[in-house]
């Protein structure tokens, strides 16, 4: 039996603020890792990728990041992700700080 | 300190007009990524994990008030009010906007300063000695030479695309203070029978594979010093390795092909190099030593200064550590500590930036310089005026004394914010730093050089930390490896591995460990941690590290 596939979203930065992205089911860039679509089939997840990857004007460096599903959505299994979801932790900056408005 | 002429300026303003035009054809749709990186890359602008990252060159390490306060001007027009200056002397911006940068590059063009090759295969910001032009013990002032090589490699079209980075380093005195023996080439000015020339040492560096440095040539005569490192360069553009990243540094060059060979080839490329200078560029650094004469110093009645260090102990505590003989008796060296216990090592508001730069008018010559250690130094200021240069560093949390101390820790950003990070290492140095002072030991412990990197690379220095802490990612969880025994100074070593590493719950604990370990372990107060390593080994310590863990687990 082929090994299961771990759930992926498809995350970039921002072109112009350089931000942490995710791609939503409807296509737009969220902020928020929460909106962010889960793709639990590996062929939808390579085509999300490259669908990502077009939108060459908008982000930077799409790649599929590992998740598991959590009650509030996706959450990192690895704590890169983690950092990238949430900002520094010397510092009360980056995403930790903007609360919801910036999505 | 070197001014820029019209060349200078017109040169950088070409550049960044190009640069602008870059990003606006980027935003526009007309570049690619893959188009606009290498050029992002050219001008120092990176992407990290949470935004953009500017670093700004500041060549070897020298600053003016001007220069200092543009800096934090920039940190607070286009950044969160701060910033990082790095163990290459250079300062990171950690949070700008792709739209600003062209603007911050201009607002830096003003006052003389740029981001140019402080990324991608090219020759780096070039670092010297921060006490330059300070220090009891120096022959002369290195940073002129710093300065022509600056010139020289700036835009260098031969060296834009080498196989990998090249970092050089000028010294001018025995005591190094520049780790010049982990550059890919250190050159140390010295004196034989009357006359000036250089050492030229080749082949250091840290990274995966750290090695110190070796004697290339040990006498090149002043004249012979461009043409010298263009064949050096040549040479290793030539045969360096371009077929794998972690073999294509100058140092795996030196190892693979021979010390002997190296040198074979290098002279055999020198004639051709030396015909090509006519001497021009010895006439150029005559007026660029011109433009780093030594203030004239006043004489100074020191006792203000003596009287201060009888009646607070805060003061005198501070003074034993920040502060350093210069080479006029009643002149201090003082080093501004960016490593108040429990932040990030490094960091300066725009409110500290602009606070030394009114302490380095008022009482220093306009002179700053940025240490590879990352702290701010004021090279020239009168003994009588270090008391009131010490009340106002209080006023803005810059009155720590603990230069040279356990917590005067070296940490790269790590995964807080680096793309290439392994793991953090900011939190780990405000932890030890935390620690330590809760302690209230690090007097006692006297002189300890902690070096923090979060991956391999190395840019926390940790290959040559008297305690070296290297994060990694194993199987998705941050591990801490320790060495011991590194040594940053003239007697440069790296450290050794203790074994296996550390969760990141337990390095803090670990590193206290150590520190207990030596306490019990010297022989007397007047014995160094890293003294007390050389005469006993590895052994005892890595006992205290590992025999208590194996306790604690046993009578789990």
């Amino acid at each position: 039996m082929a090994k299961e596939f771990t759930p992926k979203v498809v995350t970039a930065n921002a072109l112009i603020e350089g931000d942490v992205v995710y791609l939503t089911a409807d296509d737009r860039w969220t902020r928020h890792l929460s909106e962010a679509e889960v793709l639990i089939d590996e062929a939808d997840a390579d085509y999300r990728l490259l669908q990502a990857q077009a939108r060459a004007g908008e982000i930077v460096g799409a790649y599929l990041a590992d998740m598991r599903r959590g009650p509030n959505g996706p959450e990192p299994t690895h704590f890169r992700e983690e950092f990238r979801r949430t900002g520094p932790s010397n510092l009360f900056h980056g995403k930790q700080s903007e609360g919801q408005s910036r999505a | 300190m070197y001014t820029y002429n019209d060349f200078d300026r017109a040169f950088l303003a070409e550049r960044n007009r190009q640069f602008r035009a870059q990003v606006e054809r980027r935003v526009a749709g007309g570049l690619t990524e893959d188009e606009f990186r290498p050029l992002r890359l050219m001008n120092g602008l990176y992407l990290q994990l949470h935004a953009y990252m500017l670093r700004v060159a500041i060549p070897y390490g020298s600053l003016d008030p001007a220069k200092l306060r543009q800096l934090a001007y920039l940190a607070e027009r286009w950044d969160k009010g701060y910033g990082h200056f790095t163990t290459r002397t250079n300062i990171q911006y950690n949070w700008p906007q792709l739209r600003d940068v062209p603007d911050m590059l201009d607002a830096l063009a003003e006052v003389g300063m740029h981001a140019i090759q402080t990324s991608g295969n090219t020759i780096r910001n070039v670092t010297s000695d921060h006490f330059a032009g300070a220090a009891a013990d120096e022959i002369e002032d290195p940073r002129p030479v710093a300065e022509l090589v600056r010139q020289w490699s700036t835009d260098h079209p031969e060296f834009q695309f080498l196989p990998r980075k090249f970092k050089i380093a000028v010294i001018a005195s025995d005591s190094d203070r520049a780790v010049m023996k982990i550059h890919d080439i250190g050159l140390k000015i010295i004196e034989r029978d009357g006359v000036r020339g250089f050492e030229v040492w080749v082949g250091g560096g840290m990274g995966r594979t750290p090695m110190v440095a070796k004697l290339l040539r040990d006498f090149l005569p002043r004249a012979d010093l461009l043409p010298y490192l263009e064949s050096v360069l040549a040479t290793y553009n030539r045969i360096g390795r371009r077929d794998n990243k972690y073999k294509a540094r100058i140092k795996i060059t030196v190892f693979e092909n021979g010390l002997d060979e190296i040198r074979a080839l290098v002279e055999e490329e020198f004639p051709r190099r030396r015909a090509a200078f006519t001497g021009v560029d010895q006439d150029w650094l005559a007026r660029i030593n011109a433009a780093f004469v030594t203030p004239t110093l006043p004489e100074r009645d020191a006792a203000p200064y003596y009287t201060a260090r009888d009646a607070d102990p805060v003061f005198r505590a501070w003074a034993d550590t920040n502060v350093t003989p210069h080479k006029h008796a009643d002149h201090g060296i003082v080093t501004i500590s960016l490593k108040a216990h429990g932040e990030t090592p490094g960091d300066a508001s725009a409110d500290q930036m602009r606070l030394v730069a009114d302490l380095a008018e008022r009482y220093g010559h306009n002179d700053i310089r940025a240490s590879h250690a990352q702290n701010l130094v004021l090279p020239h200021v009168a003994l009588a005026d270090i008391p009131a240069v010490h009340a106002a560093l209080k006023t803005m949390g810059l009155a720590t004394g603990n230069i040279g101390l356990a917590s005067d820790i070296i940490a790269c950003p790590g995964m807080d914010y680096c793309a290439l990070a392994t793991a953090r290492s900011i939190p780990v140095a405000q932890g030890i730093a935390t620690r330590l002072d809760a302690l209230k030991i690090e007097h006692e412990v006297g002189h300890l050089q902690i070096k923090i990197s979060g991956c391999i690379n190395a840019c926390g220095h940790h290959h040559v930390g008297h305690i070296g802490i290297l994060g990694l990612d194993r199987a998705g969880v941050e591990n801490y490896q320790i060495t011991l025994g590194g040594d940053p100074s003239e007697t440069t070593t790296i450290g050794t591995r203790t074994g296996p590493g550390f969760a990141y719950d337990e390095i803090v604990p670990a590193i206290e460990r150590l520190i207990f370990a030596y306490l019990d372990l010297r022989d007397g107060p007047e014995e160094t941690f890293l003294e007390t390593y050389n005469r006993l080994g590895m052994a005892p310590f890595k006992s205290a590290l590992y025999d208590q863990e194996a306790r604690a687990h046993a009578a789990e």
